[in-house]
This record gives C-alpha cells, structure tokens and sequence, in this order.
C-alpha cells in the first residue's frame, strides 16, 4: 500500500468509526430529547447549551443530528443487507446455472436497474404510505440488481476454474460447490462493494427523507433537517450546515474507505 | 474396465454445429497407462472430460457408449454417476494454479473426496490426508495439510492435486496434461511419480499430453488424434519406431533430439 493510499485508509476508517460512534449515541443518549421543544431557545446560535444551535422549534440540533445519523445508518445498513442477501442469491444462482433461468432473471434485473429508484419508491410509498419500512422496502429492492451483477460475474469466473472442475469431479453436490467452493471466494469483491454501497444507501436515505419519503415527522432525520432548513436557510444557516455537513462527511468515509478496499 | 465405443461430441453453437470428437474408440484394462497425443484442438481434453463426466449438458450432444466397469457414463442417472466420479474416476488438471481453491487449506482440499463419498471420522481422514500427501513425496507432509495454495510452489501443487485425487484409491486416473506447465526437471519428477502410483497401486493412468518423448517413457500404448479423429494407435514403441501415418511422422520429427540441436 502506497503513502496516499494508506493515509486515504486511515482517514476513511477514522471518519467511519466517527459515524459508528455518533450511530451508537444515537441509539444510547442523546443530550437532548430530539422532539422536545424549548419556546425561549428557538433558532438559537451555538452555545455551550447547544454546541449545534437550535431549529425554529427550539429543538437541539446536535440531538437532533445524532438520532438522524442513527436513523440513517439504521436504514442503510437494512438496504444494503437486503441488497446483499438476494443480490447474492441470484447472482449465484444465475451465474452458476446459467442458461435460461439465467436470461430470464438477468432481464428482470436489467429492468429494475433501468427503472429510476425515486420513482420505484415513489411507487411504494405511493401503494403503502410513507415510513421507515416502506423507505428500507423501496431502497432494498432497488440495491438488489447492482449486487447481483457484482456477484454473478465472479460467480461466472470461478466457476470455470480449475478447481471447481476438480470438485465436481470428486463428485460434490451443485449445493456444495457453491456453499463451499464459491461463495467464500466473494468475500473480497463483496466487501468493497458492500462499502460503495453504504454510501449509495446514506444518499439514497437523505434524498427520499429530503423529498419527504422517509421517517414521519416530528422524528428527526437528516435529509428532512436539510428540507426544513430551507426557509431559514439566509437567516439562519446554522439549521442547514450541521445536518449537510454530517451527511458529507458520512459520504466522504465510505468513499475513501470503498476505494481503499477495492484496489487492494 | 474401460471402454469407449464410437464416441462423437458435437457443440451446437448460436448457428453452426462443429464435431470435435468422431468417433473414437479406446480400451483400458487394470493398471494399463494409455498416452492420447494430438496438437492443440484435436479433441484429446474433451475425451477425458466425456469420460469423467465433466462436460455440461448445455449446447453439447454425446452419442456412442462410455462404459465403466459395465456401466455406461453417457446414460447412468446422476446418482451413479457422482458414486463414480472421484471416487472411482479421478482427474488432474494441467494448471496447477487454478486447480486449487485459493482459501482453503491444501489438506482439506485433499479430504474432499473422502468427505462426499466416505462416512469417515475427522481425525481419521485427516490422517489419510497426510498419508496421501506423503506418498506423493511431499516433504513435511503436516506442514503441506495446514498451508494454503499460495503458500506452494507450482510442484508441489500438482503433487497437492495427485494425492486429492489418489486419495480414494481410484481405478482411473485421467491425467489431462498434468506436466504442461511445469519445468522440465519437475516434469520428470511428476512422470516418475505416475509411474510409481501405477505400479504400486494398478491404477490405470489415462495420460493426455502432447508431449511426446514424454508420452513414450510413461505409456505402453497410444493413441494419437488430430482433428477430433483418431489417426493412429498401437504400442508406444511400434508407433515411435515405425509410424504409418504422415501426421505421427511430423509429430515424431518435431522431438528435439537434442537440446543443443535446435539451431
């Protein structure tokens, strides 16, 4: 590993252990009750009181930001296990297989992956309401088909090796060639790709909470923290920069830490 | 033990279809060591993986018998077939790079037989790893069982592969170049051993290469194939001594006598 790589490493891990950290608050104690509304606080500056300042509420922002990084990660980190887990499965079904099981399903992804993500959650949400689950829902069944093109190609290069044919020979089953030959063989394009796609999910969770898709107010999140900021954006911009601020520096971990793994 | 009667491979790709075996024929009894030799794409891997029952079914057509120990490979159900293979059929394979998972231990690789075809207690199999591993002359047997494949040289890997696939005690080993990608030295070191698991154990050796000094100090019978055809076959020292056919004469011509004849 080269100087820059490694410092880009070393800034990518200690940026995502900051997250992990404000996530872990998040879910412990907050200052603050995120909700709770304080009249003679209302769009208070910094202070030792409240370090981030106040909303239009009076809400503690600092509060506020960590219940969101704690929703957000929440959500994401669903996203991506949903994502993960069928786009595992298919892709190894259908690059193991092959064939026209294969053609039909690689289709299907190909649709999905050409259908716009807003849109698909817009129509999720639009049949069963806007919320926490509907969001993981929308999100998951639009991370599927990236992760399971990821993993059919790697599932078409092993599968033609050597030792696969040598395995197949000795006579194991297609289950276990697969459960034991092949899937371990993934864990390194996997990994980096589970990363980038932590990244995505975060965006992903702050654009369709921005839009209004995410969880119900008055419950705080990132992306509606930015939408409702708007108004007051001139007046007030401490509203704003501390929730933007979060969601760069969450993107800019994942970056760093994604690109760092997948070269390696 | 083995026969292969009027065996054709047919490949249907998107328009056209293309023959690459016709109608070959071989016989093999206990302990016999046959050598197949042909250029590159004369249909010799695609016999050996008709006959251990590796090739897919997709886009392919077999057609003639392959029959083992009176059962024929080409129409068995997959039961009997997987009973078979490995277990009674062994392969290896010319790469010694790619024939090996890259993240599992040399020795649980070598057990994979025993695991699928044997009710075998761990510790047991363990031991019958090792005792594999030293039979093919690997040095420091144990220390081989614990490593991972990087971990050898391209040698002793294909030493690794010869005893997974002996492991089971076989009747027939299918050896699909297995020198190929060796050093010359290595190459000797790897045919002696053949030698020396035919003779010790009577496992017939099906010995693909193309290769054919080398062919001539391991066989005692070979066929040579071009084109999906077999040209000519008989006793190594008949067909070295007296080859009928034009392409075993240009192929007999191409051994360097001498390394130092080349120019």
């Amino acid at each position: 590993m080269d100087r820059t790589k490694k410092l880009k490493f070393i800034i990518g891990l200690s940026i995502t252990g900051l997250i992990a950290l404000m996530t872990i608050i998040g879910i412990v104690k907050t200052p603050y009750d995120p909700c709770a509304m304080d009249g003679a606080a209302k769009l208070a500056g910094i202070s030792l009181k409240h370090p981030f300042g106040c909303d239009q509420f009076g809400r503690d922002i600092l509060s506020r930001v960590l219940v969101g990084v704690r929703e957000t990660m929440l959500i994401s980190a669903c996203v991506v296990f949903i994502g993960v887990f069928f786009g595992t499965v298919l892709g190894t079904i259908t690059g193991y297989f092959g064939g026209w099981l294969d053609e039909i399903l690689m289709r299907l992804n190909d649709a999905v992956l050409a259908f716009p993500s807003v849109l698909l959650a817009l129509v999720v949400i639009g049949l069963y309401g806007s919320g926490r689950y509907q969001l993981i829902a929308a999100l998951g069944i639009a991370f599927v088909p990236s992760f399971a093109r990821i993993v059919r190609g790697e599932v078409l290069k092993i599968r033609n090796l050597d030792y696969i044919q040598a395995v197949r020979l000795y006579g194991a089953s297609h289950l276990r060639i697969i459960v034991v030959h092949i899937l371990p063989n993934l864990k390194t394009v996997l990994l980096s790709s589970i990363i980038i796609g932590f990244n995505n999910a975060v965006l992903a969770e702050a654009g369709m909470s921005y839009l209004g898709m995410g969880v119900a107010p008055p419950a705080p999140s990132l992306g509606r923290m930015l939408s409702e900021a708007q108004a007051y954006i001139f007046s007030n911009p401490l509203t704003a920069i501390f929730p933007g601020i979060v969601i760069v520096i969450m993107i800019l971990g994942f970056s760093l830490l994604g690109d760092t793994v997948k070269k390696n | 033990m083995l026969k292969v009667e009027d065996l054709c491979i047919k490949i249907h790709d998107r328009k056209s279809t293309e023959t690459v075996v016709k109608d070959v024929d071989l016989e093999m009894n206990r302990g016999d060591i046959l050598g197949i030799v042909g250029e590159s794409g004369s249909g010799k891997t695609m016999t050996a993986l008709a006959i251990a029952g590796l090739l897919s079914r997709h886009d392919m057509e077999k057609s003639g018998h392959i029959t083992f120990e009176g059962i024929n490979l080409l129409e068995c159900n997959r039961k009997v077939l997987r009973k078979l293979q490995g277990y009674e059929i062994s392969m290896i394979f010319q790469e010694p790079l790619n024939s090996l998972n890259p993240i599992i231990k040399v020795g649980k690789q070598v057990e994979e037989s025993l695991k699928i075809h044997t009710t075998i207690e761990k510790a047991e199999r363990k031991e019958r790893a090792i005792q594999a591993l030293r039979d093919v002359e690997l040095d420091n047997p144990e220390a081989v069982y614990e490593s991972y494949p990087h971990e050898l040289s391209g040698g002793m890997r294909q030493r690794a592969m010869i005893a997974a696939a002996m492991i089971s005690q076989p009747r027939l080993l299918i050896a699909d170049e297995p020198t190929t990608a060796l050093d010359v030295t290595i190459q000797a070191q790897i045919v002696e051993l053949l030698k020396k698991i035919n003779k010790e154990r009577g496992t017939a050796i099906l010995f693909i290469s193309h290769d054919l000094s080398l062919v001539n100090t391991l066989c005692e019978r070979v066929l040579v194939m071009k084109d999906g055809l077999v040209v000519e076959s008989g006793n190594c020292s008949d067909i070295f001594n007296d080859p009928k056919e034009e392409y075993t004469k240009g192929l007999i011509a191409a051994i360097p006598k001498n390394p130092f004849d080349i120019a």
